[in-house]
């Protein structure tokens, strides 16, 4: 049987005799591998798996109450009950509400809204920690993961306007071309959630202390974000450069934004400086930034 | 003699396909080591305030341990091979798989291979809430197919892992799966692409007999696509059932390679003494 080897060596020895192990590689067109392909091709192969991300936030919606009685009622009842506690303490308890027309609208408005960018926070965080059996076994690019989990919040986000479509009615509010403006502002938030969550996605790659950490951050961020009260009251207050600040916020940008094309009770004149640039601004910057700083270590995910 | 042995391994139904005529390299690996940073190991002070006054301090963790894990190694593979790695438990096989597949950075030397290799171990978990039909149809969107080529292949996928033997399982979550059965389905997705270098870590031993066969057969099929194998087993049967070429592993360096039957009749040799 040996002999079968030696041949077999004296057959390979032939053509590529003398060659270091890397000009064979290069003779043959192998590569190193696990390394990064460039932004151009990465961005063809996230193409390409579109129908996976599609899929893969679909199905994280179905499954995410199976496991309770109620089901997708629970898609509805979370973003009410929210709201409903929010209501609770800051409108009959602390009275907030003092000098803010249609607070309910409002206040639901800022908390679904919020909530969108917060989800993208937590579960891009936890995108490459909690998928590492996922990303192990199949090779795809691994930005999928989080823009597939900003999808899924967009979904359970539509859900939420929904119901808040209704509270907006019910509120007395009345349905106007302005509705139309959703659409944008939906866009161009999923934009920046779906940077915010790369961002993030890397960071909890490597830093498993983060996850720990998110939440002071998030609530942090919500307070700022005038999801419960009308921050120009508190920047009119303070000196210029904090309040263009408080405002550059972009939380607070597309809830303000979302209040605007919502509530007919919103003037334009309450909005921000600048708002609509500044809110596309935070999208491509958010976007964009979030998506090179994530494929900087694309072939670090996952190892370990 | 050597078109004999040729003659024969055609003939034997069981024995693995002879060796490629043509030697066109998949995966070059060139000395390359292995080195795993373990945190919490060894003698650090695991309370709060010594990990503060570490942060502080800027000093790395003193419970930090390096295990050298694979210590220079070097072979070549060609299109059409099937090499089985064999050696004892923590000899660095399952290491060298996870170095070829670019999940582990080799701390010296380097591993270059022909487009992606995928890896395939028992230990991969794919979505456990979701649905086995889920999980197929996940699968393979992610491998990069559309849905035209999953619609194709979806029933292929499902009888070759044999989950619907014993009734309607594909429709359940995957968390219910026997880990067999988990392991079947598994592999039965990432076999349905072809792959250019497949790697399978000690993933047919979990299924039964005749998924075995089954992904034996699969393993020729690859391997006829022009595709290189990989394969991890403690089963030497297995390993001489689809391998034509072994490397024997040990503390991370390799101790032979060649021709399966003279490498796993020598490991034998050296575990019988043992």
């Amino acid at each position: 049987m040996s002999t079968v080897f030696e041949q077999r060596a004296a057959d390979v020895a032939d053509p590529d005799a003398g060659l270091s192990p890397a000009e064979l590689a290069a003779k043959y067109g192998l590569t190193i591998s696990g390394r990064r392909p460039s932004l151009a091709e990465y961005t063809r192969q996230v193409w390409q798996r579109r129908f996976f991300i599609g899929a893969y936030a679909t199905a994280k919606l179905m499954v995410q109450y199976s496991s309770s009685k109620l089901g997708q009622v629970w898609q509805v009842l979370t973003p009410l009950l929210n709201a409903a506690v929010y209501y609770l303490i800051f409108d009959l308890l602390l009275h907030v509400s003092k000098g803010i027309p249609d607070y309910i609208p409002y206040l639901c408005t800022g908390v679904f809204v919020f909530q969108f960018t917060q989800a993208a926070v937590l579960s891009g965080t936890r995108s490459i920690s909690d998928n590492l059996g996922l990303i192990r076994a199949l090779h795809f690019p691994r930005a999928s993961l989080p823009i597939a989990f900003t999808v899924n919040q967009l979904q359970q986000l539509i859900v939420s306007m929904g119901v808040l479509g209704v509270i907006v009615l019910v509120s007395g509010l009345p349905v106007t071309m302005n509705w139309l403006l959703m659409i944008p502002v939906l866009l161009l938030q999923s934009t920046f959630n779906a940077g915010l969550a790369m961002f993030m996605a890397r960071i909890g790659a490597k830093t498993s202390d983060m996850a720990q950490l998110m939440p002071f951050i998030i609530r942090t961020w919500m307070y700022l974000s005038g999801v419960f009260w009308a921050v120009n009251s508190v920047t009119a207050k303070l000196p210029h450069w904090a309040g263009t600040l408080i405002e550059a916020n972009p939380a607070l940008i597309y809830i303000e934004l979302m209040r605007y094309s919502l509530m007919d009770s919103v003037p334009a004149s309450s909005l921000p400086h600048h708002v609509w640039i500044m809110a596309a601004a935070w999208a491509v910057i958010g976007g964009f930034g979030g998506y090179v700083f994530f494929w900087k270590a694309e072939e670090e995910y996952g190892r370990g | 003699m050597d078109d004999q042995e040729m003659m024969d391994s055609v003939l034997e139904p069981e024995g693995p396909p002879p060796p490629p005529t043509e030697k066109i390299p998949t995966v070059i690996v060139d000395n390359m080591h292995i080195v795993y940073k373990v945190y919490g190991a060894g003698a650090g002070k695991g309370s709060a305030t010594s990990a503060l006054s570490r942060i502080v301090r800027r000093k790395s963790s003193p419970a930090l341990t390096e295990v050298h894990a694979v210590k220079g190694i070097s072979f070549t593979a060609y299109k059409g091979e099937a090499v089985g790695l064999i050696g004892s438990n923590g000899s660095g096989k399952s290491t060298t798989l996870a170095a070829i597949a670019g999940l582990l950075p080799p701390a010296q030397g380097a591993v270059y291979t022909d487009g992606q290799p995928a890896l395939l171990g028992v230990n991969a978990a794919l979505m456990n809430d979701l649905t086995g039909e889920r999980n197929v149809v996940l699968g393979c969107l992610a491998m990069g197919m559309t849905y035209a080529e999953v619609r194709e292949k979806y029933q292929d996928i499902v009888d070759f892992s044999g989950i619907n033997d014993k009734g309607d399982f594909i429709s359940l979550p995957m968390r219910t799966y026997s880990s067999g059965m988990g392991a079947r389905l598994r592999f039965a997705i990432s076999a349905a692409r072809s792959h250019d270098v497949l790697m399978i870590d000690e993933a047919l031993s979990t299924g039964d007999m005749a998924f075995r066969k089954r992904s034996e057969e699969r393993i020729r099929e690859l391997r006829k696509e022009a595709g290189t194998v990989f394969l991890v087993s403690h089963s030497n049967s297995t390993i001489r059932e689809t391998c034509n070429r072994t490397i024997w592993l040990e503390h991370g360096l390799i101790r032979a390679d060649g021709p399966t039957e003279d490498v796993v009749k020598e490991y034998e040799d050296w575990t019988n003494k043992k």
